[in-house]
């Protein structure tokens, strides 16, 4: 069996959880005998080739005076105007064209029109419009390769797997690692929440990553529940060269909190529940790892509440720092207000470090050495976390069990999962 | 002259509330009022009472063919007598037709036998007192929480004054022998036990209402032949929790039925009778010893203490909770004394077991808590309250008392200084004294006791452990008009070990 996969970003070039999962999902499914052909819109070309034929989207070359090609263009531009998301592809050139193909066949033939466009990869200003480029690249990649079935993660990636699945009549699935919900609660992106309903309706399969997501799926997406299933992420071994330990320099015990500072990481409330905690115990430090929107707002809360001596905030961590910021760690809290699944606590717990996760996550789901509160009850955050501070033998039992816990979440597993969704659509 | 041995545990925990870190030092609310109230109400309404009406009936229409035992736990009792005390009222009427015998165990059902304190004997006092009370009997035979029991378990129950003791038939400990004959323990062969027949106990307590069960369904009839199968085999034990009766198994299982039919269906097809724990330990031979040097429990597949013991958060629990026995030894507060007896049962370890992260519906069924590790953060919060509490109570009570001293110097320097140093024996609790009389030679408090009027001796003895008790007054009755100085002397001693211990006189 052969996969057609569309992803935004690919390890070590990542930006947040996709690019991982992504990479793990790969090589499971190269465990479970499924080739993956990966397109991202940039490769850096140090990119891990163990699992995948990478593709680069901006080496994907668009010859628009082929006669199919242009019949792309029919679909994708009746996609994009159907949908009246994406007004354009290219900043001029995509007008030009609509007009063009819609005037007629023959100008557009005879204007000598080869490009290749270049993608940031990043989740720009101008992320829309990269979107429906890389679409158009999809189609492309897709008339030019042997494959089964095509798999498009998230959003970005949806117009593309369209795009592909019309050009080639291939089956598609599409992986809801996040939605528009769990990003702006409320506060939809129109156009966002668009593209992925198209996606989520134009595909044969939808997996979610949580059976929260999945239910978010059916509920605010007005998805058939029978095409959508729940496939729990999972999470890679590391083997780390040398176990270094991480030494502490402070006496106190810290409690972190690392993701984005943003609405859907429910910050505040990891405020709150410090506050509670440092009330009652002063041998304690907060430490808050990243950035987002909402970081000023934090930051003058903290002030507020008299705690900025004890209260830290160290900017985004990448990579040794991450690790080392878990190894001083003596607790990890998620409170996100919705998380689809939420890779962190995995990765705490991999360290020894005992978690406490808002039950509003999908790994919820899946893990049982984990203390779970509701994301708002701040009181039974701050008692967690106070416990976990206090009562000893509690931080040794999570110790004992969390990481072999962890280390049962394999993507070999998940992976078999996702096999047996590509089965039900696609009988090799 | 076979017997069946019909035995009940009757047991509920006060269930703790939702109690946080930030309650701690500001309230001393630990128990769900609510839970507790609605929990036994209901078992009392499907349960006990319908049940009680149920043996009661039995036992008029056989007479003494059918008798029947329970140990009702001191924290279930009340529980009764605040939410259901006609419950107990059915009881006494069951205590009342003679054919009934109540068990002792301890007050708080609670896993003081596991700890090297005299706390476990505390706790038996308490209960056999309750038992007397209520039943007007004082118990002879004896049932540990859950089952538990070790020679050591042993050896304490026997020096207690109790000849038979219930516990497990556990494979591991019996391998090719079987449960139905009465046992001695090999380390105190005057201590007889008998043994559960888990297999008839599991068929009515787990099995009888499961339709996936080969056997399904089991009727009075098919249970009476397989007792007559034991050809040769003289003792039968059915040890099974009451609410097995209308709780775990509902009414519409048709288990009353099953109950009701039971000893018809037994008299006709065997030769079996219905006996107590004390009277079959009276009229039967011990077959052999066995040897227990490890705990056994009646618990999950085990059969050991794992279920309350042995992980992280139980051993800290547990520990940190004992950990108070020598401070409560010098308390004497109402409210501090009843918690300190509920927080001590065994179910809140039981909550904390993370066996059944594997496998455990059992646990998970009775478990109030989503994980073991809830269990664990809110009965830590509530005890590390309670140890404040204990510790300031003691604070204020050892101040208290050389402010005493010095106004007694005050308005008395009188000669006889040291009489009223003595006297302060008097003044001790319950639990103070207890202690003392670890430093205290019994027979120099005997000597010291001479003299003393009946109405201060009477209060006095009251405070004292049963069988210390006796021991205290066949050696008041044996002295001979002791010498004034002998007398003195002793009280000297006495007096100078007490201000050593408590440093407060």
């Amino acid at each position: 069996m052969r996969v057609l996969m569309f992803g935004w970003e690919f390890p070590p070039h990542i930006t947040g959880g996709l690019g991982t999962a992504c990479f793990g999902m790969t090589k499971g499914l190269l465990k479970n005998g499924v080739e993956v052909l990966f397109v991202v819109p940039k490769a850096y070309g140090d990119e891990s080739q163990e699992a995948v034929r990478l593709i680069n989207a901006s080496d994907v070359s668009i010859d628009i005076r082929k006669r199919e090609n242009l019949e792309f263009w029919k679909k994708i531009t009746y996609l994009e105007v159907n949908s009246n998301l994406v007004p354009y592809v290219g900043p001029e050139a995509f007008e030009n064209l609509v007009e063009t193909v819609e005037l007629n066949e023959t100008i557009s033939e005879s204007s000598i029109f080869s490009t290749q466009y270049s993608f940031s990869g990043k989740y720009g200003s101008n992320l829309i419009e990269e979107v429906s480029r890389y679409a158009l690249v999809g189609a492309q990649i897709a008339s030019e390769s042997q494959f089964d079935l095509i798999h498009a993660h998230d959003w970005l990636t949806y117009p593309a797997g369209i795009a592909a699945k019309k050009a080639s009549g291939k089956p598609l699935v599409v992986h809801i690692h996040a939605t528009e919900f769990d990003r702006s609660g409320e506060n939809v992106n129109q156009q966002v929440y668009d593209i992925e309903r198209k996606g989520m309706e134009a595909a044969d399969r939808v997996i979610a990553v949580s059976n929260l997501t999945r239910n978010i799926v059916i509920e605010r997406y007005g998805i058939n529940p029978s095409k959508v299933f729940t496939v729990h992420n999972a999470v890679e071994p590391v083997f780390r060269e040398d176990d270094h330990v991480y030494e502490k320099q402070v006496r106190e015990k810290i409690v972190t909190f690392l993701g984005r500072v943003t609405f859907q990481k429910g910050p505040e409330y990891f405020i709150e529940a410090a506050y509670k905690v440092y009330q009652r115990d002063k041998n304690v430090r907060f430490v808050m790892a990243g950035t987002g929107d909402l970081l000023e707002k934090m930051i003058r809360r903290v002030a507020r509440l008299h705690m900025s001596s004890r209260f830290h905030f160290t900017g985004f961590l990448r990579g040794e720092n991450v690790d080392r910021m878990f190894g001083l760690s003596d607790v990890y809290v998620m409170p996100s207000v919705s998380e689809p699944f939420g890779i962190s606590p995995l990765e705490a717990m991999r360290s020894n470090v005992p978690v406490v996760i808002s039950k509003q996550s999908g790994v919820a789901e899946v893990l049982q050495h984990a203390l779970k509160v509701d994301f708002w009850d701040v009181d039974a955050m701050a008692d967690a976390i106070f416990a976990l501070l206090n009562y000893k033998s509690l931080s040794t039992t999570f110790s004992k069990y969390g990481a072999s816990e962890v280390e049962n979440l394999k993507w070999e597993n998940a992976a078999k999962n996702i096999k047996s969704v590509y089965k039900q659509i696609c009988h090799d | 002259m076979r017997s069946i041995c019909l035995h009940f545990q009757i047991h509920q925990p006060f269930r703790l509330r939702t109690y946080r870190f930030f309650d701690i030092g500001s309230s001393h609310e630990y128990y769900d009022d609510y839970q507790n109230r609605s929990i036994t109400k209901r078992v009392a309404e499907r349960c006990y009472l319908p049940m009680n009406r149920l043996l009661l009936g039995l036992i008029k229409e056989y007479g003494a063919d059918f008798k029947v035992s329970f140990s009702i736990s001191g924290v279930a009792i009340d529980h009764l007598r605040i939410y259901a005390p006609e419950v107990i009222e059915s009881f006494k009427t069951l205590a009342k037709t003679g054919n009934v015998e109540f068990l002792a165990e301890t007050y708080a059902h609670s896993l003081a036998s596991l700890n090297d304190t005299e706390e476990f004997k505390d706790q038996v006092d308490k209960h056999v007192q309750l038992m007397e009370e209520l039943f007007g009997k004082h118990p002879t035979a004896f049932r540990n929480t859950e089952m538990i029991y070790s020679d050591e378990i042993g050896k304490k129950v026997l020096e207690m004054g109790f000849h038979v003791m219930l516990t497990e038939g556990a494979k591991h400990i019996l391998g090719w022998k079987s449960p139905n004959f009465l046992y001695c323990s090999a380390a105190n062969p005057k201590l007889k036990l008998l043994l559960r027949n888990f297999q008839l106990s599991d068929d009515i307590g787990f099995r009888y209402s499961n339709q996936n069960w080969n056997e399904w369904p089991l009727t009075a009839e098919k249970f009476a032949k397989w007792i007559n199968t034991y050809q040769n085999q003289n003792v039968v034990n059915i040890f099974i929790d009451y609410e097995t009766f209308g709780e775990h198994q509902w009414k519409e299982s048709g288990i009353f039925d099953f109950m009701k039919a039971l000893p018809k269906q037994v008299f006709a097809k065997t030769d079996f009778k219905f006996r107590t724990p004390s009277e079959i330990a009276e009229i039967n031979q011990t077959i052999s010893a066995i040897s227990v040097p490890e705990p056994i429990s009646w618990a999950d597949e085990e059969r050991d203490l794992t279920a309350w013991l042995g992980n992280e958060m139980q051993d800290e629990a547990f520990d940190n909770l004992y950990n108070l026995n020598d401070k409560i030894q010098r308390c004497n507060d109402p409210d501090i004394m009843q918690d300190w007896l509920y927080l001590q049962t065994s179910d809140h370890f039981y909550y904390m077991c993370t066996k059944w992260f594997s496998d455990g519906t059992v646990h998970k069924y009775f478990n109030p808590y989503s994980s073991p590790y809830e269990a664990f953060i809110n009965y830590m919060n509530i005890l590390s309250d309670f140890t404040i509490r204990v510790e300031e109570y003691i604070q204020q009570n050892s101040e208290e008392v050389p402010e005493q001293k010095v106004e007694g110097k005050e308005y008395s320097l009188l000669e006889p200084q040291r009489e009223t140093d003595f006297d302060l024996i008097f003044t001790l609790s319950k639990k103070e004294l207890k202690k003392a009389l670890e430093k205290i030679d019994i027979k120099e408090l005997a000597y010291s006791l001479y003299d003393k009027t009946e109405d201060i001796l009477i209060d006095f003895k009251r405070k004292l452990p049963l069988t210390y008790k006796t021991q205290l007054e066949k050696l008041v009755s044996e002295i001979k008009r002791p010498r004034k100085t002998t007398i003195e002397g002793y009280r000297k001693k006495i007096t100078s070990k007490l201000q050593s211990y408590f440093n407060l006189f």
